[in-house]
């Protein structure tokens, strides 16, 4: 099998809090089209590396590459159309807004529309906006919640809030999409329904990013798997090579054997 | 309870059936309201007149006070972010308007207005490009502080008249005729008003109003000119709202780190609806300046303005044009109508200001987001309450 190109490239990442290291020379590299899984126990650094992936933290030390370009200094909404986007672990929505108008935000980081166009009615406005439309109608479809376009997001279950932050960050059109506890919550069909938006994902072209701490969810979807613990690298392997890894299995998996296999 | 409510219920529900209409018919109902707020101060309905002062000075008053409530409607409705020195815009408005047209330069009023706005958005720029990385309460404080700066400036400086203010501001330049005092109205014809014995209208030819020169005596020219403007506003946030200017404000107010982490350049978007704003409200000021009494000093602007436009955006329904316009109107109306009750009336408008709060919290006429939320709570309230009352038979 040829290597394929890195996407992200995450190379002795450290950051500070302090006293805390919550990242202390992490290095992994995400391979364009696959589906890496980020895995640890509570505390391990992996929402904090998500955080420094998208420009929430600035590392301490290190560097964290995109497609070939680094993204320190990078402002966060720069980063986002630069093609990586995220979904959030305690779900943030915009509330008062429609499902809809949520994915539609999503949609917009790529247009050029401004002020003066959008206040004329200009023909780039036109275009855009139904480009956005259609763009949002077609990924609510793919989640499946298209029959409650027009509800307020804060008026969804909590499974289709799950999965409208999913539809609102693939409409931003990433290249690299980070997914951060998406099955928090779910019961085994909503997360077997999970894993087949994920491969659909995939199968479009996207690169995922997926942090969870459901090992079956994890073990069945993920190409690699990158353990973190107390803020290091302490495994990196195709799920059988980590569900066999002895420091893994001592640091995370020894507690949860049972589950894992 | 349910009666209090019930009256909010049935303005929604005109509300509703509105909006259930053709399209055809929407556009009858809208140029037929239209064609009656123009024609409001010549028809001086009985009840809604105010009979102890000017009643188109004061229909005057409460456009311009919908004009300032529309574009603070932006900042605090659509972009989340509250400003308590909006009277700082109307201020800087108004004096450039006064210094240009008189007190420093002898411009046409139609020329000034647009460097006004200009200057109000440069002001908006300036203050927010700092002072929009602070959020929430801070940003309140920050924008209060501005409201009285600008004050104490032009109350200070003597190139804007200090104290004293700036007097004999010229009116806009009319169609027609010049108005000739003190009898001649000037304009291109005259339009007579009505006259109401109790509920029997008659015509009255002895108050008639020019179209269209502005003079010193009568204030219904300017009414129509204000209209006119608060028209076109309203049309231009409507197409805003309506694009990904508008979804960017919303976004950014909802939750301003997932705006930024879903590709919405946050701070671009909360400095352009901040200048806006001010530009709008600059806007206003100026119409304000070259009004009727063509005279502003310092104490045309107080801190109380700023709370009472922010009362009019809250009043109306935060986040809707249409409450805002409500809010702007009602905040100039009430205290006018009340000038019967002579020392009371401010007791009274501030009695309707809470009644108001307490019967329609989220404003009289919440946008539909707000609506709809209420709708979903109401329905699990029920929900629960069924259950509940499930769980007492079992």
């Amino acid at each position: 099998m040829p290597e394929a190109k890195a996407l992200l490239e995450v190379d002795n990442a450290t950051l500070r809090f302090g006293g805390l290291t919550a990242l202390n020379e992490v290095s992994f590299d995400i391979k364009e089209g696959e589906i890496l899984g980020l895995i640890g126990p509570n505390g391990a650094g992996k929402t904090t590396c998500f955080n420094a992936m998208t420009g929430v933290y600035q590392l301490t030390s290190g560097e964290i590459r995109f497609d070939g370009g680094s993204l320190a200094k990078l402002k966060r909404h720069n980063i986002t159309k630069l093609g990586m986007a995220r979904t959030f672990q305690n779900i943030r929505l915009f509330k008062a807004m429609t499902v809809l108008e949520n994915v539609m935000v999503g949609a917009d980081a790529h247009s050029k529309v401004g002020f003066w166009e959008a206040l004329f009615r200009l023909p780039r406005h036109r275009r855009t906006e139904s480009a956005s439309l259609a763009r949002a109608k077609e990924l609510l479809d793919l989640v499946g919640i298209t029959a409650r376009h027009d509800e307020l997001a804060s008026n969804l279950s909590y499974g289709d809030q799950r999965r409208l932050e999913i539809a609102r960050a693939m409409a931003t059109n990433p290249k690299l999409l980070c997914l951060d506890e998406p099955a928090a919550g779910f019961n085994p069909a909503e997360k077997q329904r999970l894993m087949e938006l994920i491969r659909k994902v995939r199968d479009r072209g996207v690169t995922v990013l997926l942090i969870e701490h459901d090992m079956r969810l994890v073990m069945g979807v993920t190409d690699r798997i990158v353990v973190l613990e107390f803020g290091r690298k302490i495994a990196e392997g195709t799920p059988a090579e980590i569900r066999d890894n002895p420091a893994v299995i001592a640091a995370y998996l020894g507690v949860d054997e049972e589950d894992a296999s | 309870m349910t009666g209090r409510l019930n009256l909010a219920g049935r303005w929604d529900a005109v509300v509703d059936r509105y909006n259930a209409q053709p399209k055809v018919a929407k556009v009858l109902w809208v140029t037929l309201f239209v064609v009656f707020v123009y024609a409001l101060p010549l028809l001086r309905p009985p009840i809604l007149t105010t009979n102890s002062i000017d009643f188109g000075g004061v229909m005057f008053r409460v456009i311009a006070f919908a004009l300032v409530a529309l574009g603070l409607n932006i900042v605090i409705g659509y972009a989340g972010l509250l400003d308590l020195g909006y009277v700082g815009f109307y201020c800087v408005g108004a004096y450039t308007t006064g210094v240009l047209t008189i007190y420093h330069g002898s411009w046409p009023f139609f020329l000034v207005l647009p460097v006004a706005i200009a200057v109000t958005m440069l002001t908006g720029v300036l203050l927010g490009a700092p002072t929009l990385r602070v959020r929430g309460d801070y940003l309140a404080i920050v924008t209060l502080g501005f409201g009285e700066i600008i004050r104490i400036c032009v109350t200070n400086i003597e190139w804007v008249g200090a104290a004293a203010g700036i007097k004999n501001i010229p009116h806009p330049t009319g169609i027609g005729a010049e108005p000739k005092p003190p009898f001649d109205a000037g304009g291109l014809f005259e339009v007579p008003r009505l006259t109401w014995e109790g509920f029997v209208p008659s015509i009255d030819n002895d108050h008639k109003t020019a179209f269209l020169a502005f003079g010193s005596r009568d204030a219904i020219p300017y009414y129509w000119l204000i209209l006119t403007t608060l028209i076109l506003v309203l049309l231009g946030d409507r197409m805003i709202k309506a694009s990904r200017v508008g979804r960017a404000w919303e976004a950014t107010r909802e939750d301003e780190d997932a705006a930024e982490l879903m590709g919405v350049p946050t701070f671009k978007y909360k400095l352009m609806a901040f200048a806006l704003g001010a530009a709008i409200g600059g806007l206003s000021g100026s119409f304000y300046a070259s009004s009727q009494s063509g005279y502003i000093n310092p104490q045309s602007f107080p801190l109380l303005l700023s709370m009472l436009f922010v009362a009019a955006v809250i009043v109306g329904g935060s986040g809707n044009r249409w409450g805002a316009i409500a809010g702007g109107a009602l905040v100039a109306y009430l205290p006018e109508r009340f000038r019967d009750f002579a020392d009371y009336r401010m007791l009274f408008f501030g009695l309707a200001l809470t009644i108001l709060a307490v019967w329609r919290p989220e404003g009289l006429l919440p946008p539909r987001r707000a609506r709809r939320a209420k709708a979903a709570e109401e329905e699990i309230e029920a929900l629960e309450d069924g259950e509940l009352e499930g769980a007492h038979d079992a």
